[in-house]
């Protein structure tokens, strides 16, 4: 992985034309190559030696070392065969490819092969039809449900960050907000699901116009460390407020959600079930089936919502605020309107997915709500390309929905999760797909197909 | 008034600890303008170096403490650097000129993946350290009121850290390298063709932010005497915090601004409920960025059309 020099295939990014740039690489002897591997190797090994090769173990009356070189050497040794494999095929990637069809590989993942609307519409179908599907089982409905507050969660997000270019590492603040509101309005007041949901909505916006207002000065990395601060006192005062949140302890028993009306229960005291109305025999199934359909329904909405919004003026406003502030200012926008309304809209939506959330879960406490969670839903966001619809829900299977297949491997997930934000931000910095283009252009061109996304 | 000083003497040297990791973040964020997110992580990979250096030099029989804590100190930077250097070499340089999110993305993986690849090599557990530097000094004991406790490890971290800001200083201000360091900062195009070495400069950058890190990730093993892999996180914030406050990319203000945060922590835990003492860090962060948005001594921005 690590190499202290360029590696060879680098060198078509030089000014030199193409032709001679894979004269380069072919003559590139495996010499270099070995070199390159030795040094990754060798560094790697310094790398592991203090923290891989002794291990604190705990004995009676302090600590003591374990001593694990053996480790140390299989990294090294594995950088150093990785990078061997990399770089060679790498080599033999670019003496096949030919030289002229290089700039094909610039564009966008997926973008250059099918029309991104139609694929929008193909997994909108096989999310709809998913439940029906034969190897659809409860555990893999139960984890698209689960994809699906992350892509909704996403969505919301990419309308601050993707539109409006504002950088917030604390999003999950509105999310916890969405979760508390509909966890302890059920429970101290007895509402049902559909009255809290547009309520946690409305109070998590209220909350984003709360942090809007006093970042509308601050600009890039001054209004990233506040929103991460105000995710962090959201974090503290759930933590701490005990009589209301329950401390650390959370919130427990929360109500189940009801097919308006209709518990999904075996029996119910008043009224009648799920399966009694339908006239259908009791399964669990059905609850987690419905939770799947509800979920969709509210990510959709959230789609829909986005990109109607994004053509109305407010939308383009943020488009443009995001490109340039000072013209923006210069052309009549006013930056206050225009960034409190896409805190607020973002907020709303993390607000009916915490709700979402509370009610899937039964149980809410602060820990769902770090910081890790944000980072998760803002490297969906980059990952997916800011600003394109479909590449988050592409990032978000990436990196929630792939990871959930491996909880057997708990220790190692989260070190997997990590690489992969680095390697994928590597191999595809603007994101899977990248789209910076206005959603509405001027009448001269005619809207691009893909922009939509 | 002794509770008063009391609070004084632990958030200067909590301030202290702060301003080292600030450092870090102030200089890579004034060099290439990135948010270094795995610099907290370069700071708790110094503290398990530093443990495990102290255990492996009572394996080796030197137990004679000034010597331990130099030798000590010496592989804690040495092994964080190269830390340092390959982060930026693997994670960050490739991305350098690419769009803005995309490095500090990549420093978020790489935060989590440092974060795990600790967790699981040393554990999930806290480690524990007998305390090597005892004893100090007891003011104002003989009044009978409340003794203030002035110990032998707090005037050290305050030394240590005042003897490295002003050589970093001198270094920055004086030095060749320091020169290069500002040119690369005000133009990195213009101080290619004027002969200087970018990519070899900001490594060194990171070599020096990483190299101060493990020393705060030093003090913190020898003050709280616990450390696991999750220290990294919360006083990376806290340094990051310290670094915007006092004006990110200046480094007297990311002195400053460690110091803020060190009492503010302090005052807080000594008067009020200790468990709100974050939301009082960043409620007053906020509060000065309302009024000085760029930090306590950051230059304010002109911008040009």
């Amino acid at each position: 992985m690590a190499a202290p020099s360029r590696s060879p295939s680098s060198s078509t990014s030089s000014p030199t034309p193409p032709g001679s740039a894979l004269e380069t690489v072919r003559q590139a002897p495996h010499g270099r190559i070995l070199l390159d591997a030795l040094a990754a190797g060798v560094l790697a090994a310094l790398l592991a030696l203090p923290i891989l090769g002794f291990r604190l173990i705990e004995v009676t009356g302090g600590l003591a070392l374990d001593y694990r070189f053996r480790l140390v050497g299989l990294a090294a040794l594995g950088v150093f065969a990785g990078r061997i494999l990399v770089l060679e095929a790498r080599l033999a990637l670019a003496a096949w490819r030919p030289a002229a069809a290089r700039p094909e590989t610039r564009r966008t993942f997926l973008g250059a092969y099918a029309s991104r609307q139609s694929f929008g519409w193909i997994l909108a179908l096989l999310a709809l039809i998913l439940p029906w599907l034969p190897f659809a089982d409860r555990n893999l409905i139960d984890k698209a449900t689960l994809l699906l507050i992350y892509v909704m969660l996403g969505w919301g997000l990419n309308v601050v960050v993707g539109l409006a270019g504002l950088l917030d590492l604390g999003y999950v603040a509105f999310y916890a907000v969405g979760a508390y509101s509909y966890a302890l309005l059920s429970q101290n007041f007895g509402l049902s699901f559909w009255v809290c949901l547009p309520l946690a909505g409305l109070l998590a916006a209220v909350f984003g116009m709360l942090l809007g207002f006093p970042v509308l000065r601050l600009r890039g990395d001054y209004l990233a460390i506040v929103t991460l601060g105000f995710g962090e006192i959201v974090r503290v005062i759930l933590l701490n407020w005990q009589d209301v949140t329950g401390g650390p302890n959370g919130v427990s028993g929360i109500q189940r959600p009801s097919f308006f009306g209709h518990p999904f229960t075996a029996t119910t005291p008043t009224g009648t079930t799920f399966h009694d109305l339908f006239g259908l025999p009791f399964s669990p199934d059905h609850r987690i089936i419905f939770l799947y359909y509800l979920s969709l329904t509210l990510a959709l909405a959230t789609n829909l919502v986005t990109l109607r919004i994004r053509r109305l003026p407010i939308g383009r406003a943020w488009e443009a605020l995001r490109e340039d502030e000072i013209a923006c200012r210069s052309l009549g926008i006013d930056p206050t309107r225009t960034k409190l309304s896409a805190f607020a809209t973002g907020a709303m939506f993390a607000g009916f997915a915490g709700s979402f959330f509370a009610t899937r879960q039964g149980f809410i406490s602060p820990e769902s709500f770090s910081f890790l969670e944000s980072a998760i839903i803002l490297a969906i966001v980059v990952l997916g390309g800011l600003g394109s619809q479909i590449g988050i829900v592409l990032s978000a299977i990436l990196l929630v929905g792939l990871p959930e297949w491996f909880r057997d491997l708990q220790q190692y997930r989260m070190l997997a999760f990590g690489g992969a934000m680095v390697l994928i931000m590597l191999w595809r910095p603007r994101g899977l797909m990248a789209s910076r283009d206005p959603t509405v252009r001027l009448a001269a061109v005619p809207t691009s197909p893909g922009t939509g996304g | 008034m002794e509770y008063f000083t009391q609070q004084l003497i632990n958030g200067i040297s909590l301030g202290a600890i702060y301003a080292l990791i600030a450092i870090g973040y102030t200089m890579v964020y004034g060099i290439i303008g990135m948010i270094n997110f795995a610099h907290g992580e370069i700071y708790m990979i110094g503290a398990f170096i530093s443990l495990i250096g102290f255990l492996l030099l009572g394996t080796f029989g030197i137990t004679y403490i000034p010597l331990a804590l130099i030798i000590v100190l010496v592989l804690a930077m040495l092994f964080t650097s190269i830390y340092g250097w390959a982060i930026e070499r693997v994670a960050y340089r490739p991305l350098r000129g690419s769009v803005k999110l995309a490095p500090l993305i990549s420093a978020i993986g790489m935060s989590i993946v440092l974060q795990n690849y600790v967790q699981i090599s040393q554990g999930a557990r806290v480690k524990p350290l007998p305390p090597l530097i005892q004893g100090g000094l007891t003011l104002f004991s003989d009044n009978g009121g409340y003794p203030v406790r002035l110990s032998y490890l707090q005037i050290l971290i305050v030394v240590v850290t005042i003897t490295l800001m002003a050589a970093f200083t001198y270094v920055i201000a004086r030095t060749p390298l320091g020169r290069a360091q500002r040119a690369t900062e005000q133009d990195m195009t213009m101080a290619r063709l004027s002969g200087v070495n970018v990519d070899r400069i900001i490594s060194l950058t990171f070599v020096m932010g990483a190299a101060l890190a493990a020393v705060a990730g030093l003090m913190v093993t020898l003050y709280y005497g616990v450390i696991d892999f999750y220290i990294g996180f919360i006083a990376g914030i806290k340094a990051f915090t310290a670094a915007v406050l006092g004006g990110i990319g200046s480094l007297p203000g990311a002195m400053l601004g460690g110091l803020l945060i060190g009492l503010i922590e302090a005052f807080w835990s000594g008067y009020f409920p200790i468990g709100y003492k974050d939301v009082a860090t960043f409620s007053i962060l906020v509060l000065v960025l309302i009024f000085r948005p760029t930090g306590l001594l950051g230059r304010p921005e002109v911008e040009k059309v």
